[in-house]
Parts: C-alpha cells; sequence; structure tokens
C-alpha cells in the first residue's frame, strides 16, 4: 500500500487498524474456551478425549467474531 | 510499511498473486494460472494418498496404508459422533472437502507454493456449496419443519420472535465465517512468515533471530493448516446436524 495519499485513505487505513483490535476479543475468547477445557480436563481426564471435538467447534465459533472485524479490516483496505 | 531509505522491503501480500501460467496475458476464467496448477497439485496428492496408499491392501497395514485408514477413520469418526449415523450417507462429500482442504493447506507451505485456499474465492465456493447442500437436505427431509431451527420451542413464548431473528441472523453468517475463517487463517500464517523472512533480509548476521522465529511459526503454521481443514470439516458435520435434526 502507498504511503502517500489523501484524507480518506488515511480513515480507511485508521479504520482498518481500529477494527483489527476487536481480534483481541475473539483471542480472549478462544483462551477462555481453551482454558475451560484444560481445566475440565485435568478434573476429569477420562472425559477428556470424547470432549476434543466439542473445544474445536466452541473455538471456531468464539473465532467467528474475530474473523469479523478482520472481514471490516479487509473491506477498509481493499474494497472501499 | 516500505520505506525508500532504509532497505526494508516487505511485501507480504505479493504471494497470493493469481498470476497466469504462461505468458502475461489477462486473466480469463479459462487462463491456466498458479491457482489452477496448485488445485491440481492438491488433487493429485489426494489421490496418491488415498489411493496409492492403499493399492497394495494386506492385514498388516504399511505405513502408507496405515495414514490412508487413519484419515478414513478419522473423518468417518467425526461425521458419526457430530452429525449422527444417518449422516454416513454424506460421508463422501464431507471425506473430500477434508482431504481437498488439507492436501491445499500443506501444499501451501511449501515454499515459493501458493496457497489456493487463501483466497476467499475459493473457500467461499466450498463454503457455499456446504450452505446450499445443507439447506437443501434440510427442506427436503422435513419439508417446512425444517423452519422449526429458528424458532426455539424451549424458550419462553415472548421471547421466541426476538430469538427467531437471532437464529435467521446467525444462520445466513455462517457461510461468511465458515469461508472467511479458511482463508484468513492461511493468509495471516503465510504474510507473517514472509515479513520475519524480509526481517532476516536486513539483519546481516543476526538474521538467526527470525530464522528461528520462522521455523517456530513454520511448525505452528503446519499445525494451523491440519486443524483448520478439521475445524471446516467439523463446521459442515454441525451444520448437517441442524439439517438433520432441526429440533433444539
Amino acid at each position: 500500500m502507498a504511503i502517500e495519499g489523501d484524507i480518506t485513505t488515511m480513515g480507511q487505513m485508521i479504520g482498518a487498524g481500529l477494527a483489527c483490535t476487536g481480534m483481541g476479543g475473539a483471542a480472549i475468547g478462544v483462551g477462555h474456551v481453551a482454558g475451560n477445557y484444560l481445566s475440565g480436563a485435568l478434573r476429569n481426564p477420562s472425559a477428556a478425549a470424547s470432549q476434543t471435538a466439542m473445544l474445536f467447534i466452541g473455538i471456531a465459533f468464539a473465532e467467528a467474531f474475530g474473523i469479523f472485524s478482520f472481514l471490516v479490516a479487509l473491506l477498509l483496505m481493499f474494497a472501499l | 510499511m516500505a520505506t525508500e531509505e532504509s532497505g526494508l522491503q516487505i511485501h507480504p501480500m505479493d504471494q497470493f498473486t493469481v498470476k497466469p501460467l504462461f505468458g502475461d496475458g489477462p486473466l480469463m476464467w479459462y487462463t491456466p494460472s498458479n491457482a489452477t496448477l496448485w488445485m491440481f497439485f492438491a488433487v493429485l496428492s489426494a489421490v496418491a494418498f488415498l489411493v496409492l496408499g492403499t493399492r497394495h491392501r494386506s492385514v498388516v497395514p504399511g505405513r502408507a496404508q496405515m495414514a490412508a485408514e487413519m484419515a478414513y477413520l478419522f473423518v468417518r469418526n467425526m461425521v458419526e459422533n457430530v452429525a449422527g449415523r444417518d449422516a454416513l450417507r454424506f460421508f463422501p462429500y464431507i471425506m473430500t472437502v477434508f482431504i481437498f482442504i488439507a492436501m491445499a493447506n500443506i501444499l501451501g507451505l511449501i515454499p515459493t507454493s501458493f496457497t489456493t485456499t487463501s483466497h476467499i474465492a475459493v473457500t467461499a465456493v466450498l463454503a457455499l456449496t456446504v450452505f446450499i447442500s445443507v439447506t437443501v437436505i434440510g427442506f427436503v427431509k422435513h419439508g417446512l419443519g425444517f423452519l422449526g431451527l429458528f424458532w426455539i420451542s424451549s424458550a419462553p413464548l415472548p421471547l421466541r420472535p426476538v430469538l427467531a431473528v437471532i437464529e435467521l441472523m446467525s444462520y445466513f453468517v455462517r457461510p461468511v465465517s465458515h469461508s472467511i475463517r479458511l482463508a484468513g487463517n492461511m493468509m495471516a500464517g503465510h504474510a507473517m512468515i514472509k515479513v520475519f523472512a524480509a526481517f532476516a533480509g536486513v539483519l546481516g548476521l543476526g538474521a538467526f533471530v527470525p530464522i528461528v522465529a520462522i521455523s517456530a511459526v513454520y511448525a505452528l503454521e503446519l499445525l494451523v493448516a491440519c486443524i483448520q481443514a478439521y475445524v471446516f470439516t467439523i463446521l459442515t458435520c454441525v451444520y448437517l446436524r441442524d439439517a438433520l435434526h432441526p429440533s433444539h
């Protein structure tokens, strides 16, 4: 991306950067899911293996909202 | 980012450019491009992995047969556990999707190769196919009863219209998140490796720090390539379960 540009480009860049802060929320969510899975798995290790599918489904759904902010950033950078 | 005086030239997005394979002609829908080539390689390696792996079938399996059987059983158990026994009719398609995405992701990690799954155009087609076929399956199997997926009968009555709107929105957002999850993960990982590689180019002797970092990130990317194929497949199974058993 070019550095020089008008104020619209500046707004797009700043907006894209701001949109990326939403990914931090997704990171907290994914960490929450994985941490709770680990603490549950340590309490009852025999049930842990059967719940790995649920772990990944939970991570995928928590991650979805980070993806939306990433999408907004991409739209600001390339689509507008 | 790319300042002229420092010599630090980072072009992390150049690797995702779709180019024609032969010459510099315009890119039409029939032009063989690097995307076509690497998608062909993905299909080729899937065939090599599954067909050649099970060519000499024996009671005591060799390594290739073992790997092919493990992949088969892995996906089969996932379909059965997540989507239910009656979803096994759709197992061939889910297996195809899993192997194709896994192969495309892993082939994309070869240096100077092209990651087909880093393009939203590719993953959107995969996700839309799943979305449309799952919706059609739901309506064919349950008729209008499929709409019960949005009318949650266990919730209190005044809440149900609100929940129906939310459920409807989340239903139509599915193909978006389904496709961008895969493309975004692939794109971000590869761009990150490229940024570290640019650091290594300007650091001289200190380059071993980014090179060690690249190796670690590369190992992580290998894991992510497999996990994203798994996540894409397991979400397909979840959507299929919703279509086959729409009651909450």
